[in-house]
């Protein structure tokens, strides 16, 4: 926990939003895990915001992140600009598991799923893994990070209405040739999509994906962050997403 | 001089270092605060609700924020007694604090269950009864908005407990004096009050409730009013002490529990936001205490109503 200063705090897309804090001390994180946010140092608007980890700037550089302002709490961290310090949990959770074997990944995302992506495709490509991106937006509007995403390789893009790249799904890009060079898979997006592209992966590709459910402690105390998850003796319980997660192996996930 | 002051309370047999603890659903089993602070600062720990049977709890989102608050339905989810006693209890001996943990069931041989399980565990030193619950659809609230019912399963568990025996009350009555001599005259050792005031929200865009069980259970600074006046009211008219709980995010609103009546405090959603909130909050008392020229802690209860009697 600590106090971060903010750094840079800008929109990038309608109601789309780019915030760079002052690293922590000693940061020690992996792609894929979240900071814990707390937008006002008051009562009201009391619990913290989950907000992934989009990228860390080198030494020195800060943290970055991209949030899409929604509710009232949103708008709080909005309205705060370069200079101020806000109170900062993390990085929490569990990341993005990396495999050394593997020499070309598909990172998934969608809309506000799209910023853990960043990272990743950095820490693939530092390994030499080729990376292929498929990020899907609602529309133009709201697009964001793909120039970040083309640095580290092939970007491919879908709209639902057609206005940015290709219209349709992120799962429209999905040919059994690309899935046949693909040696594993990182998601992160609406529901639906993750349910559409664990389906298309099933017996395909094996991977990850990135899971939102409303937490309260962000820690694993407080319950409130569960989801569904197969065990190994094949019943059905419930994991926390904030501390077993985000981040899960896809056959695992039950969406 | 802060380091003077005298923090130690007591809850009956139960002796604690400072009047802090967390309230039960608030602090799991205590293992993710382990990664923050040493347990062993707290004045005892409060666990999460324990059941006979493992319980899955309810769908979600369970938990929604709300002005100045929030509101839960986590379901009482908890993998069982027995789990309890193997995997979760035994750690939280190796701090030098006092365990309370927390019973609920749905049928008061449940109640009774648990607690003759729990007797056979050396690793717990008092038990909370948690009839309070607004989030499980049996059991919970239904003993602890009826006085009769609140006395009987009560007695059954003073029955079976060796250890102190605290009552955690529902602020969802309309008399809370009649519940808390109620479960006095029962025989329990002390009182812990508020759970949570049952409490909705509904979000305009979806014209669904915010959280998939409809109501929840309302905590936060929002309920601080309430309960510190519930605090003072039934503070004036038992003889066992109280443990008081709602909103409390600051030594200075565990100050204000003690002033209407409570020997102890525990802390709920403010762990959330914070998870150094109760290490902080007595800090924050010994600083008060030394501000206010208060050497010893226990000498502030209830003098928000002792005062005005003189």
């Amino acid at each position: 926990m600590a106090r971060l200063t903010i750094l840079e705090h800008k929109e990038i897309a309608h109601n789309m939003m780019w915030l760079v804090f002052t690293a922590p001390e000693n940061l020690s994180y992996s792609p894929g895990q979240f900071l814990h946010i707390r937008v006002t140092d008051g009562v009201d608007h009391l619990l913290r915001r989950p907000i992934s980890l989009c990228k860390v700037l080198g030494e020195n550089g800060g943290i970055g992140i991209a949030y899409r302002v929604g509710g009232k709490g949103t708008k709080l961290l909005q309205a705060k600009k370069v200079g101020d310090t806000i109170d900062v949990l993390g990085p929490l959770g569990k990341g993005f598991h990396v495999h050394d074997e593997d020499k070309h990944v598909l990172l998934v995302g969608g809309g506000i799923g799209v910023p853990p992506m960043v990272e990743l495709a950095d820490k693939l490509t530092q390994r030499g893994v080729k990376v292929t991106s498929i990020v899907g937006f609602q529309n133009e509007k709201v697009a964001i990070l793909i120039d970040e995403l083309r640095h580290y390789g092939e970007v491919l893009v879908a709209t639902n209405d057609g206005t940015l790249g290709q219209k349709g799904f992120v799962t429209d890009y999905m040919s059994d040739e690309l899935l046949a060079s693909a040696d594993r898979f990182y998601a992160c997006g609406p529901t639906p999509m993750l349910r559409a592209v664990q389906e298309k992966m099933k017996g395909k590709v094996e991977g990850y994906l990135s899971l939102e459910e409303r937490m309260g402690c962000g820690i694993g105390a407080c319950m409130a962050c569960v989801t569904s998850c197969v065990r190994e003796d094949g019943s059905v319980g419930y994991q926390k997403v904030c501390k077993d997660g985000p981040v899960f192996p896809a056959p695992e996930v039950v969406l | 001089m802060a380091t003077s002051v005298d923090l130690s309370v007591e809850i009956g047999s139960l002796k604690l270092k400072n009047p802090v603890m967390p309230a039960s659903g608030c602090f799991a089993f205590g293992k993710e605060f382990a990664d923050f602070y040493d347990l062993s600062v707290l004045g005892a720990i409060t666990v999460k609700a324990t059941t006979l049977e493992p319980r899955l709890g309810n769908p979600t989102p369970r938990v929604a924020e709300t002005p100045g608050g929030m509101l839960n339905a986590i379901g009482l989810q908890n993998p069982g007694v027995e789990k309890i006693i193997a995997e979760e209890l035994p750690h939280l001996r190796s701090y030098d604090i006092p365990v309370i943990v927390n019973v609920a069931g749905t049928t008061v041989e449940d109640y009774v269950a648990v607690t003759e399980r729990l007797m056979d565990s050396t690793d717990v030193d008092a038990i909370e009864v948690n009839i309070s619950c607004p989030n499980v659809k049996c059991g919970g609230i239904q003993f602890g908005t009826d006085p009769a019912q609140a006395a009987h399963v009560t007695r059954e568990i003073k029955r079976v407990s060796k250890v102190p025996v605290i009552v955690k009350l529902s602020p969802n009555v309309t008399d809370i004096v009649a519940m808390a001599q109620a479960v006095e005259a029962a025989g329990a050792d002390a009182i812990s009050l508020i759970n949570t005031l049952v409490g909705m929200s509904i979000d305009l865009n979806k014209k669904r409730p915010l959280i998939a069980n409809g109501i929840g259970g309302l905590s936060g600074p929002a309920v601080k009013p309430v309960a510190v006046r519930m605090t003072y009211q039934v503070a004036q008219a038992v003889n066992i002490p109280l443990i008081g709980m709602g909103g409390i995010m600051t030594g200075e609103d565990a100050i204000e529990f003690m002033l209407a009546g409570a020997s102890a405090v525990a802390v709920g959603t403010a762990n959330f936001v914070n998870p150094m909130a109760c290490p902080e909050i007595i800090e924050e008392i010994r600083t008060y205490c030394a501000d206010h020229g208060v050497e010893r802690v226990r000498d502030l209860q209830g003098l928000a109503w002792k005062e005005l009697a003189r």
